[in-house]
């Protein structure tokens, strides 16, 4: 069992998933427990354990289980991520216009593999199947913009912009 | 009223489509000029992005490539002085540079895309919208709503091709106190976007089409269980569901009837396999998204156990249009068991890229030469995939072969969503194949052991092809794996996860023979596979290579011929890409 210390008092994680209460149905609790746990990944950038315990006792579905549901979805993470979040298309599009070089290029400029965040905190690099803009292609997106067209030069350049 | 309407789907936003939009706005605002600027979605012509659309006094002029830079010259010389810039018009009067991308389609699911503001109620309506749903309520028994839905042929365009009619009869037939809609909305096939322009560029067909489909099968709830990485697909569907709330077209006694339906929205977390029908209703009960042997059948005992009718995004868009038109007009289009138009995404080696809406019995020929307008830099044309992972590939040489259910499934492919990806000569098909396999694999839920365990061995046996160490008896045993991950797999996914190397195996096995015994990879694209040559002949000792060459294998002179050394040659290919003498090649 975890330390009391450890967990949020009520009124903190109730603050942070307060708006999304309101999902719990009466009928069928277990439904709400997919987006309470993205409603907490929006508050943190990831799914502290602490509020795991939080989240169980609202749906009443034991920790573990609840555990099982976050390393399904691809959504999930248990642990913080870096400042700017990279997502390399893998789609079929992307593939046929050589994403392979793009995405080695971009992992020998970051000096980090899929999954993993560079050590001072400033790139996470992730890849996705399909960002659909297919006739982009190879895309990749930074936080929220999307980069078309991709070539290790156009990489280079594009990421010294986050850099600084 | 004067418009100018901006393409503003994902890929209108990835090409800078925002930027132009209020570019347009800063404009207008400061020459204090009266136009009504708008937003629209998707156009379908995504190699054409960004798309402006002129409407003045009933004519249209549409320009292709905007970019910042060309909205001052678009507003002085157009809108201010009446000269169209005729250069950047890709459609008016006058000019239409893309009479075969438009003339061979046929816009059913994408009537309003690209037309109406998708965010506003109003426009869909004065397109005749919500008057099927009326139609329904004030004249057609449940009954009858499944006759015509079953007489217009419609099947499931989520990829299956169950017949429609038949589904909801199904569910109509059961008997409980609740019984519950779902409009599957979780496109995760790589290379497909049909589904999110159609939520982006025209919510509300979908949700006029689940209304429709509540009041036959006799549901008052409804899902819709959205793919989390379509952000503005769900912001779209969200503001379209509360105008609805607002006009009372949802909650209790819907337009004064006694039929009452509320619909919700469920954000997917990122997992493939809760496209599959039982996998995703699992994951809406808040479950890690699973499948469950059937039957029984979602329409016997689907969400929390109650009867449910699960349809897909396109196949709920053709519905009010049947309504309103007729099933015999639908059932005029295509071909004797596939009724109606398909929508594809098309991509990959193509010219024109896009979102385009065909009708069922066109050959793959038209969509490819037609209206993809051909192979990029005019390569030659080696094959399509269709039905993205679950799907196989389709050779060139069977390029007269028409879209309908049954043509597709016997080539060993599928219909499937609607990707379609076409390849060129560059394109190795062992490493297609691996790239699907990869997909599913990783992707597989792991309930079922073939689908968790067998894909991972047969992805072993294409990662040792691909790095030319394939050995005799390789093929034999990825026949016979395949085979039996398709009979021992509980749902589609593991089901089809193995068409793409099935097909390539059919149509391409010269290729995997190569790498094999020859260890040449045809397209010269498995890395492994490849030597670089420097062509002495065409080197000028510009040093270009040696400097990008990571390993130090290029040496050489200024001015003199370069070499490489094989022996710390790594095959990035890096010096085939510095080169711009093509001076060297691929063996």
């Amino acid at each position: 069992m975890p330390q009391e210390a450890d967990l949020f008092t009520r009124s903190e994680s109730q603050d942070i998933l307060n708006f999304k209460i309101d999902l719990l149905s009466r009928h069928h609790k277990s439904d709400s427990l997919i987006p309470l746990l993205q409603s907490a990944q929006d508050s943190y950038g990831y799914i502290p354990e602490k509020i795991i315990y939080y989240i169980s006792e609202l749906v009443g579905i034991p920790p573990a289980e609840i555990y099982g549901v976050i390393t399904f979805y691809a959504q999930f993470r248990l642990k913080p991520l870096g400042k700017n979040i990279i997502k390399i298309c893998q789609g079929t599009a992307c593939h046929v216009n050589g994403s392979k070089n793009v995405l080695s290029a971009l992992q020998d400029e970051l000096g980090i593999s899929i999954g993993e965040t560079t050590e001072e905190g400033i790139f996470s690099l992730e890849s996705v199947a399909c960002l659909g803009c297919c006739s982009l292609a190879p895309v990749m997106m930074i936080n929220n913009e999307t980069f078309g067209n991709l070539t290790s030069e156009k990489i280079k350049l594009t990421l010294r912009k986050f850099r600084t | 009223m004067k418009k100018i309407k901006v393409g503003l789907g994902t890929c209108g936003i990835s090409a800078g489509g925002k930027l132009v939009f209020d570019k347009f706005k800063e404009e207008l605002y400061s020459k204090n000029l009266d136009y009504q600027l708008c937003e629209t979605g998707c156009m379908g012509m995504c190699y054409e992005e960004v798309l402006v659309e002129l409407e003045l006094d009933n004519e249209s002029f549409l320009y292709s490539k905007v970019t910042v830079d060309k909205v001052g010259r678009i507003i002085s010389e157009h809108l201010q002085n009446n000269h169209p810039i005729d250069d950047w018009l890709v459609k008016s009067k006058g000019v239409s540079r893309q009479d075969d991308f438009l003339n061979k389609q046929t816009r059913v699911v994408l009537r309003n895309c690209g037309i109406i503001d998708p965010s506003s109620i109003d426009e869909y309506i004065s397109e005749n919208g919500y008057e099927a749903i009326k139609k329904v309520l004030s004249s057609y028994s449940p009954q009858k709503v499944i006759d015509e839905v079953t007489k217009s042929g419609l099947r499931g365009r989520g990829g299956g091709g169950f017949p429609t009619g038949l589904k909801w009869k199904l569910a109509h037939n059961e008997i409980s106190d609740t019984k519950y809609i779902i409009c599957n909305a979780d496109e995760g096939d790589p290379g497909a976007f049909m589904d999110r322009s159609v939520l982006e560029g025209d919510p509300h067909s979908v949700l006029e089409g689940m209304m429709i489909a509540a009041y036959a099968i006799g549901a008052s709830e409804g899902f819709i269980y959205a793919r989390a990485e379509y952000p503005l697909a769900i912001k779209r569907l969200r503001t379209a569901l509360s105008q609805c709330m607002a006009k009372g077209l949802l909650g209790k006694n819907i337009l004064g009837s006694d039929f009452s339906l509320n619909i919700k929205i469920k954000e997917g977390a990122g997992a493939f396999v809760c496209g599959e029908e039982t996998a995703l209703m699992s994951s809406i009960e808040g479950k890690r998204g699973v499948p469950k042997l059937r039957p029984p059948f979602p329409t016997q005992k689907g969400l929390w156990g109650k009867p449910t009718t699960i349809n897909n995004v396109e196949t709920y868009a053709n519905i009010p249009w049947i309504i309103l038109n007729g099933y015999e007009k639908f059932a005029s289009m295509g071909t004797e068991k596939s009724k109606g138009s398909k929508v594809f995404a098309l991509a990959g080696k193509i010219k024109r890229t896009g979102l385009v809406e065909v009708p069922m019995g066109i050959t793959i020929n038209e969509i490819v030469y037609d209206v993809g307008g051909g192979i990029k830099k005019d390569k030659k044309f080696k094959a399509v995939q269709i039905g993205g992972p679950s799907g196989g590939c389709i050779p060139a040489s069977m390029g007269e072969l028409k879209i309908d259910y049954e043509e597709i499934t016997r080539t060993g492919a599928i219909m499937g969503s609607g990707g379609l990806i076409v390849i060129d000569e560059t394109t190795c098909m062992v490493d297609f194949a691996k790239f699907f396999l990869n997909f599913t694999q990783k992707e597989s839920c792991g309930k079922c052991t073939f689908c968790r365990i067998g894909t991972k061995r047969m992805l072993e046996i294409l990662e040792r092809i691909t790095e030319g160490n394939g050995k005799q008896g390789d093929l034999e045993l990825l026949e016979d794996l395949a085979l039996k991950v398709k009979c021992s797999s509980l749902c589609g996914l593991g089901q089809t996860a193995p068409n793409p190397v099935l097909t390539t195996l059919k149509y391409f096995r010269d290729e995997y023979e190569t790498h094999i015994f020859q260890k040449k990879c045809p397209a010269h694209s498995c890395s492994s596979l490849v030597t670089y040559r420097i062509i002495d002949e065409l080197c000028k000792g510009c040093t270009l290579c040696i400097k990008s060459c990571p390993s130090g294998a290029v040496t050489g002179r200024k001015k003199e011929v370069h070499k490489i050394n094989y022996d710390l040659c790594i095959k990035c290919g890096k010096c085939y890409d510095a080169c711009r003498l093509g001076a060297i090649e691929k063996i």
